[in-house]
């Protein structure tokens, strides 16, 4: 990285943690990046004449007397279309043995979109997946994760989804992915023919872990060049923001900082909010659509990670194996797309709303009838008839291995119906019932 | 706070937003101060003095400011200004108008103005020549946006006043000089239709704040049925994420009977704001057929604004309907969510190194909650008029756990409870209110209990006590059944959870997205109780538990239909007749 000649060099440190340094230091300005050691460091407190710096590859083996030389800059990222294709690491720099980036500099970690400047999100995402689609549908501009438990396999249905969105680029934003998921992206997009429009920033567990603070910002960054300057619909993809909060933690714990709940920093919301708010859908077309993902811990939910997750993003879509059929499925309980409304039965079918209530209500009443099965109580006809739709309905429709558009999602769920029960039991507007019920 | 010169400061340190500076003269608490970065000024206020050291929020990125770097505080607090021009606007938490903002990304040090001062107003004086008149007294009044906007006596003049000269009926700016008063030592002040007041002192200028009495209706039927809000009354909202606070309070703001609505946007999703800036302008206001944007203010401090000013927008917000109240309006706040702005406090408690409270946040939490929602209430004006605001915020409990800070302290501030239920909400049974924890304190209030009896009708409130013991025998029942199995129970249990099931599905849900369910009124909702208790009341005959769930789903369906029919059209009634028809059936 660059230094210059001229820069002072500061070679008294005078307190060390494990993330961070401490030296007497002037002119130098908040936010500001420096090289400490040969390694990267930022500005997070100044008093007086001391400088406190965050070392994003941690401390071990930086001497008293190392060099600081400050670059007089906040992180920032070279954005261009050459980006387009290409690895790279948390600073920026490609990973790819690929050349340098030319292009414009722009800070990270940017103002934010005047709210009267943008437009409502608006164009459906078809993924292929019917829990998605049907049930919870996606639309560009919409900031959305996957929660699931580590062992579920997230990686795979995201990279799916990206490479079907039809998105004009594919931005990933890797936190702490395992060398494998790295590869296997990496494999994926290429196989699929899609490297030229893939862009990524990648932190592996190899990595030092607070470097992963920079990925998102540096992915967004990224984003908002295509989506604002190019005009381009562009997908971000970021996982696992589980890992990212973990980061968060470590280095608040360290600046002594009093954690609230679950040892997290007070400022979590505002620290997920700042990057998940850069999905945007700007009038002229162009748009970030944020599709993150959350790792729980056991399916808790109220872990502080994923509550204020939930608190930011507009819906969260949640994976889960389904032991009854053997496959992993968005469980449509808890599942939930708050921009659905915008475009189902409008830009898809005009009974997609009452199909996908009805069959929802359905698989709740089997669940029910699944609790008095477990609870040692007869069932009636009905519950019988609920416990095998659902079981169909998991397979033909929840699954996650499933590539159909939504008028065929549509089709096969009144075919479910016809297969299972009589019309009253459906309880489906009149008009609809007598048009695809055949 | 009259100093003859600016104090100035330099930067002594940096921690995030907040900024050490040393100064060299006096400086109050909470006093505005602007820090000099090389293309603009950051606007902050003072949150603590220790010595010559003064400790400043600031209102935007710190990012790239230097130790040195110059501050000048302005001799006032933060303020708003006021005057006619702010129905409609879109602020920002410190009131700049984001739409005069340029550029699609919002620009740190980007201040704008609130008003528009070059645009003429219809002035009509109300106050004449000799008239005595203090902070508060009409001088006029101008038409915005169909409601009379008042132009008043500054809130900061204290004393009385004489009117030296009012102008005549025309048509003027904002800065013209409306009046000429003076004073009892008979200096003249000449006084314009714009005032500034600063927004964490609350505005006084009414005589008395009696108990609030009178209903506002929501159009929500759970509220106004069950636990109805009143004019100047004050509720919240907790819930867990995605269980509807925000459809809610957007439904309410629609449908509401207010003259005015102001909605806070406080450190939430900006595509909710975007949503009020596209519908708001296309849909009507029931009661006065204007849009209902012309009624609207919104203050929006979405997630990824700085965070000091989130605390900012609610007091901002708090201050312009204060403001509306003294010209004799009802006006109707929402704060979503007051959560975020309790955060914000903590981050800065955190970074000043406080002592903190439960879960981090500040000791005097609820102290502050409770001074917020003390500022709103039903008043007479000094001139016997009358005004309200009526506050609802929602409020986040972290892991959807009400025994957390921010969710008590509300609980001792505000009279109405609606508490969200994630299992209502999972099952789709939106509003997803709990009809049994959830509470109005004003239905105790003999003031409140006499008025919805003359307005409603007489028995009114023993109709609403009974729907809340159905509710309650009904989960009693559900409780049973789920133990001991449908088989395991008498047929009364089936009974009282169906009728229930009946009020739930009738009275409580309500389909915000459907044009004609979305809005109740009280007639209709009358009506429609009234035809359910009926329901409840009479003896049908069911051979089996399934014979009567079979009964009680059609009458359901049947009344759900009546709900989304035009009130009294053909189709409700058609509906109604065939009810009466299954009824019947099985009352023989
Ligand atoms: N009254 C309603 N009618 C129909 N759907 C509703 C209703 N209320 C909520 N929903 C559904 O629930 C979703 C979430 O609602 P909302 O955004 O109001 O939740 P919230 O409590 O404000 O969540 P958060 O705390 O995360 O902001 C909506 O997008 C909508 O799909
Ligand atoms: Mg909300």
């Amino acid at each position: 990285m660059e230094t210059q000649a001229f820069q002072k060099i500061y070679t008294k440190i005078s307190n060390l943690t494990k993330a961070t340094i401490m030296l007497k230091a002037t002119d130098v300005g908040y936010d500001e990046m420096a090289l400490v050691h040969g390694r990267i460091g930022q500005v997070v407190k100044i008093m007086g004449d001391n400088v406190v710096l965050q070392i994003f590859g941690g401390t071990e083996g930086i001497p008293t007397n190392a060099e600081v030389v400050f670059l007089g800059r906040p992180p920032q990222l070279k954005v261009s279309d050459q980006l387009a294709g290409r690895f790279f690491n948390a600073f920026g720099d490609p990973i790819d043995g690929g050349p340098e980036v030319e292009g414009k500099i722009v800070d990270t970690g940017g103002p934010s979109v005047n709210p009267v400047r943008r437009a409502q999100p608006s164009q459906l995402i078809a993924t292929g997946i019917a829990g998605i689609d049907l049930n919870n549908s996606l639309v560009t501009g919409q900031k959305i994760p996957f929660f699931a438990d580590p062992d579920q396999p997230y990686n795979q249905v995201m990279a799916n989804v990206a490479l079907r969105a039809e998105a004009d680029k594919i931005i990933l934003g890797g936190m702490g992915l395992s060398n494998d998921d790295y590869l296997y992206f990496k494999n994926v997009f290429d196989n699929a023919g899609a490297l030229d429009r893939i862009v990524s920033f990648v932190n592996t567990t190899e990595d030092p872990p607070v470097e992963r603070l920079l990925i998102p910002d540096m992915a967004l960054t990224a984003a908002e060049y295509f989506a604002h300057e190019k005009q381009e619909k562009v997908l971000v993809l970021l996982t696992d923001m589980t890992l990212f909060a973990d980061a968060l933690s470590i280095v608040s714990n360290r600046m002594d900082q009093i954690p609230s709940k679950d040892s997290m920093p007070g400022s979590l919301y505002s620290d997920l909010a700042r990057i998940y708010e850069k999905a945007v859908q700007f009038p002229h077309g162009g748009s970030i659509t944020i599709i993150a993902v959350t790792t729980l811990n056991g399916g808790d939910i109220t872990h502080a990670i994923p509550d204020n997750t939930g608190y930011i993003t507009e819906g969260q879509l949640f994976l889960r194996m389904d032991s009854d059929v053997g496959k992993v499925i968005v469980d449509p309980f808890r599942s939930l797309s708050r921009l659905k409304q915008l475009v189902i039965g409008t830009q898809t079918r005009e009974d997609h709303p009452q199909v996908m209530n009805a069959a929802i209500r359905l698989y709740a009443d089997a669940a029910n009838a699944k609790t008095k099965q477990d609870n040692g109580f007869d069932l009636t006809d009905y519950d019988e008839r609920t416990i095998k739709f659902a079981k169909e309905y998991a397979v033909q429709l929840l699954a996650v291995d499933l590539n159909i558009d939504t008028v065929e999602m549509l089709d096969r769920t009144w075919q479910l119906f016809k297969d299972n029960f009589s019309r009253e039991e459906v309880v489906v507007r009149q008009e609809f019932v007598d048009k695809y019920w055949k | 706070m009259e100093r003859k010169n600016k104090t100035t400061g330099t930067v002594a340190g940096i921690i995030a937003n907040l900024v050490i500076v040393k100064v060299d003269g006096p400086v109050a608490q909470n006093e505005i101060g602007f820090i000099y970065h090389p293309e603009n000024k950051l606007m902050a206020e003072v949150i603590k003095i220790t010595g010559d050291n003064v400790f400043v929020q600031v209102f935007e990125s710190t990012r790239g400011l230097k130790i040195g770097a110059k501050v000048e505080f302005e001799n006032h607090l933060l303020e708003v200004t006021l005057g006619p021009g702010i129905l409609s606007r879109n602020y920002d938490g410190l009131q700049n108008d984001l739409d005069k903002m340029e550029g699609v990304f919002l620009k740190r040090g980007d201040y704008t103005d609130p008003l528009d001062r070059e645009k003429k107003w219809d002035w009509t004086p109300i106050a004449k020549k000799g008239d005595k008149v203090s902070a508060g007294s009409w001088l006029g009044e101008v038409p915005e946006n169909g409601n009379p906007h008042r132009i008043m006596v500054p809130f900061k003049m204290e004393g009385v006043y004489t009117v030296k000269n009012i102008v005549e009926a025309g048509s003027y700016i904002v800065d013209d000089v409306i009046a000429t008063v003076s004073d009892a030592e008979g200096n003249d002040i000449q006084l314009t239709m714009v005032q500034k007041w600063p927004v964490k002192v609350a505005i006084k200028a009414y005589d008395n704040k009696p108990r609030p009495f009178k209903l506002l209706e929501t159009g929500i039927r759970t509220m106004d049925t069950l636990n109805p809000i009143v004019e100047g009354g004050t509720g919240f909202i907790p819930g867990p994420f995605g269980t509807g606070k925000t459809v809610l309070q957007h439904a309410i703001s629609k449908y509401a009977e207010a003259d005015i609505v102001i909605i806070a946007a406080c450190g939430e999703r900006a595509n909710e704001v975007v949503e009020i800036f596209t519908e708001f302008p296309e849909l009507e206001d029931p009661r006065t057929g204007r849009k209902l944007i012309e009624r609207t203010i919104i203050i929006a401090n979405t997630s990824n604004m700085p965070v000091a000013a989130r605390e900012a927008s609610v007091y901002t917000a708090m201050t312009l309907g204060e403001y509306y109240r003294s010209m004799g309006l009802k006006v109707l706040l929402m704060a979503d969510s007051t959560s975020r702005w309790a955060q914000a406090l903590r981050e800065m408690s955190n970074r000043l190194e406080e002592l903190p409270g439960p879960d981090a946040f500040p000791m005097d939490l609820t102290a502050i909650i409770s001074s917020f929602y003390a500022r709103a209430g039903f008043v007479y004006l000094n001139n016997g008029e009358s005004g309200s605001i009526t506050f609802i915020g929602t409020v986040s409990p972290a892991g959807g756990n009400l025994k957390e800070p921010v969710t008590e302290s509300t609980r001792k501030a505000a009279r109405c409870f609606y508490g969200l239920n994630q299992d209502r909400a999972d099952s789709k049974r939106y509003p997803a209110i709990d009809p049994i924890d959830s509470y109005s304190k004003y239905l105790e209030y003999p003031e409140v209990q006499s008025y919805l009896l003359e307005r409603i009708g007489e028995g009114w409130l023993d109709k609403v006590a009974k729907t809340k013991t159905l509710l309650l025998r009904g989960r009693e029942a559900m409780e049973q059944i789920n133990i001991l199995g449908d088989d395991g129970v008498p047929m009364e249990f089936h009974e009282r959870f169906w009728n229930s099931e009946l009020i739930d599905a009738v009275i409580l849900q309500q389909d915000s997205f459907d044009d004609v369910d979305a809005n109740c009124p009280m007639p209709r909702q009358k009506y429609m109780l009234e035809k359910v208790l009926d329901i409840t009341d009479k003896k049908f005959t069911f051979e089996t538990f399934e014979d009567l769930s079979g009964f009680f789903k059609r009458i359901i369906n049947h009344l759900k239909q009546m709900n989304y029919a035009e009130w009294d059209s053909d189709k409700f009634r058609n509906y109604e007749a065939e009810l009466e028809d299954m009824m019947k059936e099985r009352l023989n």
